[in-house]
């Protein structure tokens, strides 16, 4: 299934001005861009809630068992509302999820998948790491003793790569960062000395800047980046010092600058420079799920699975939420549909992602029915691949991190745990979002996991001999979200995200769908805090008088 | 200001898209020939079969993905056209955007591809409509702002 004829992109001249463009002014302009949109936005966790004042036996339905509707019905409850959480899987998390070895998941179409990995080993098809800065969902993990270890976004000894330079063949990090600062160190040292810069630049400044280059780019004594003991402290030896007799080192020869740009590779260098991606990291041991599982077993009974909800109503005195139990038996053919269940209580947190509430019956005003309408859901897929060891350790010398293509497969994530470990191991095999999303969605979880190996086994031919089984989650396959996260845009937002937000008689919603932290858990926490304490000084006002 | 939004777009469809939201960072795969149309059939395979499914049949889940079988909806080419270009609540907009600045992964297909499309889920899936779209009023239509 070639892709070639969607391919829109524009013509080679085009592609290497921007290029060039891009080396000085893309990060900055694509951070900006982002971070109007609330990509690359800081949390606005301040601290824990401290809801007082509750009026007596007043009631508040939460629909969605997420990291929403969790932080909603934890805290809710904590401030002495009667709380009940429904939820559309058989499991608490949502997006927060784990998959383990035993684990069965059938998505929409009906195809079924069961997980084969060995104990211990899993993928998170959702969310996968906690930046520093994520304070709320932090303070959760704290709060629910989860326990937290460190998630490795950047190792330097991982791979970028890039199907139109070096032969196919994938290059570490720590080279092509080296040597694309190093020659363009070079290139801003050879300018000011040519008094290119002295526009731009004082002449006290100038000798700094140049002491400065020469550090930062690792360049010799000639403000030169050439194979030498300098740049190889840091793109690596030929062959390395060691000890003892015949251990002197031979160094290795830089990458030109111009097969860096040309291949594109260069492309792979920056991510870890992001806000959100920037060490450290962590993760929950034992996978992302432990925080759903963890919210869950606090919550218990307060808590109804399988409840698919189809109308929600709300009038002057409460609100009431029709659903079906899914694991009731189909009625026989013929004899009437099996009772709807119904809920009720005073008000209502409703963390239902926004592609499946708008097509449920609910009765809120136009401004927020239309802000729940003008959200579509993005396309990305995850693959976990166990192969029968853990090669990427034992033979390329990869502990964590991650690996860039511009394969479709995208993205190579190595386990951030487990190291050594003489069993299996599993590698998130393909993370894909965009186009090649849409694409790896189409075909069936078989085919996923086959063009998976295929793409990855261009990385590491290991692939072939010691793959083991593979499992892969499309999320606009996803039946519980129809999707993986709320894409807003800057029309979308100044038009809609307001009214999304604001409290809509008994009824507020949450969720990463309404936050500035798209796609983050970190957004459903915080829009949760942000919404039950709006709905909270609602309910104190009317006080007792809300009671039916 | 226009010059700047330019830029910015381009960059944005060609840069390496920065790891916003728990996402992968996505390195753009290399240009390999200058944009054609695909056929409908194409088309619906990659794009639209991932949430409509291989006989268009749909799916209901939490929520559901509408069937396009025999479906009378379909009998407006320009009912179908708009909800391509300018997506439908979860679905996405597929056209074109009037300010392309901020593509993060976003597809957007031509007004040539959104034709086809068209074309195809009109005349196949137990639809029987004779009539067709063309680019050129494809091109006349609203196309997504973002």
């Amino acid at each position: 299934m070639s892709s070639t004829s969607l391919d829109d992109s524009p013509g080679l001249n085009r592609r290497q001005l921007l290029r060039m463009i891009g080396l000085t002014a893309g990060n900055a302009a694509m951070y900006q861009a982002m971070s109007s949109l609330g990509f690359a936005a800081d949390s606005t966790y301040t601290g824990p809630i401290n809801l007082q004042g509750a009026p007596k036996g007043a009631s508040v339905l939460v629909l969605g068992a997420g990291i929403a509707g969790l932080v909603a019905a934890y805290e809710m409850r904590k401030a002495g509302y009667k709380v009940q959480v429904l939820e559309y899987n058989a499991r608490p998390g949502g997006r927060n999820w784990t998959l383990r070895g035993g684990d069965r998941y059938t998505e929409l179409g009906g195809l079924a998948q069961e997980c084969q990995f060995d104990k211990d080993l899993y993928i998170n098809p959702g969310p996968w790491r906690l930046p520093y800065h994520h304070r709320g969902i932090l303070s959760y993990c704290k709060k629910l003793n989860v326990p937290l270890e460190p998630f490795i976004q950047i190792n330097y000894n991982a791979y970028v790569h890039a199907r139109k330079g070096f032969g196919g063949k994938p290059q570490r990090y720590r080279e092509v960062k080296s040597d694309y600062q190093g020659q363009v160190a070079e290139l801003l040292a050879k300018a000011t000395k040519q008094n290119a810069l002295d526009q731009q630049v004082t002449a006290e400044d100038r000798e700094k800047l140049l002491e400065s280059l020469r550090d930062w780019g690792a360049l010799d004594k000639n403000f030169q980046y050439v194979a030498g003991q300098r740049s190889n402290e840091r793109r690596g030896f030929e062959r390395p010092p060691g000890g003892g007799l015949d251990a002197r080192p031979e160094f290795s020869k830089p990458i030109g600058l111009s097969e860096i740009l040309q291949s594109g590779i260069w492309q792979g260098i920056a991510f870890a420079d992001e806000y959100d991606m920037q060490q450290t990291l962590m993760q929950p041991v034992g996978g992302m799920g432990r925080i759903g599982e963890a919210f869950g077993r606090e919550l218990g009974d307060a808590i109804r699975y399988n409840a698919k909800i189809t109308q929600i109503k709300q009038s002057d005195h409460g609100v009431t939420v029709t659903y079906e139990d899914t694991t009731a038996a189909a009625p026989a053919k013929g004899a009437p549909a099996s009772a709807a269940l119904t809920a009720t209580a005073d008000w209502c947190v409703c963390t239902i992602p926004l592609s499946i509430l708008s097509q449920i019956d609910m009765n809120v005003g136009a401004p927020m029915a239309q802000a729940i309408a003008a959200v579509p859901y993005a396309s990305a897929v995850k693959i976990g691949l166990q192969f029968k060891r853990r090669f990427w350790e034992e033979d390329d010398h990869i502990y964590g991190g991650i690996t860039y293509t511009d394969l479709p497969i995208q993205n190579i994530g190595y386990p951030s745990n487990g190291f050594q470990d003489s069993g299996k191991g599993v590698l998130l095999g393909a993370y894909i979002w965009g186009m090649d999303a849409m694409e790896f969605t189409s075909l069936s979880p078989e085919g996923r996991v086959k063009r998976a190996i295929d793409q990855g086994g261009q990385i590491h031919p290991q692939y072939r001999d010691e793959f083991d089984n593979g499992i892969s989650v499309a999320w606009h396959r996803s039946p519980f979200t129809l999707g993986c996260f709320g894409v807003w845009n800057e029309d979308t937002r100044g038009k809609h995200y307001d009214n999304l937000c604001q409290v809509d008689g008994r009824i507020v919603l949450a969720g990463e769908h309404a936050s500035y932290i798209p796609g983050w858990q970190e957004g459903a926490v915080t829009s949760s805090l942000d919404a039950i304490g709006r709905l909270h000084q609602r309910a104190v006002a009317q006080g007792a008088g809300a009671k039916a | 200001m226009k010059k700047i939004h330019l830029a910015v777009a381009l960059l944005a469809a060609l840069g390496s898209v920065g790891a916003f939201a728990d996402t992968p960072g996505v390195m753009k795969s290399p240009a390999t020939s200058p944009a054609t149309s695909a056929s409908g059939a194409d088309l619906y395979a990659h794009i639209c079969q991932g949430c409509h499914m291989v006989q268009a049949q749909g799916a209901t889940g939490a929520g559901k993905y509408p069937s396009l079988v025999s479906n009378p909806a379909l009998k407006s080419a320009d009912y179908v056209a708009v909800t391509v270009l300018l997506g439908k609540r979860a679905m996405p907009a597929f056209g074109k955007p009037v300010d392309p600045s901020f593509n993060f992964g976003e597809v957007h297909i031509s007004d040539a591809d959104v034709a086809e499309v068209v074309n195809f889920v009109r005349s196949h899936f137990g639809n029987q409509n004779a009539d067709k779209i063309t680019a050129s009023k494809i091109e006349t239509m609203p196309h997504p702002i973002n």
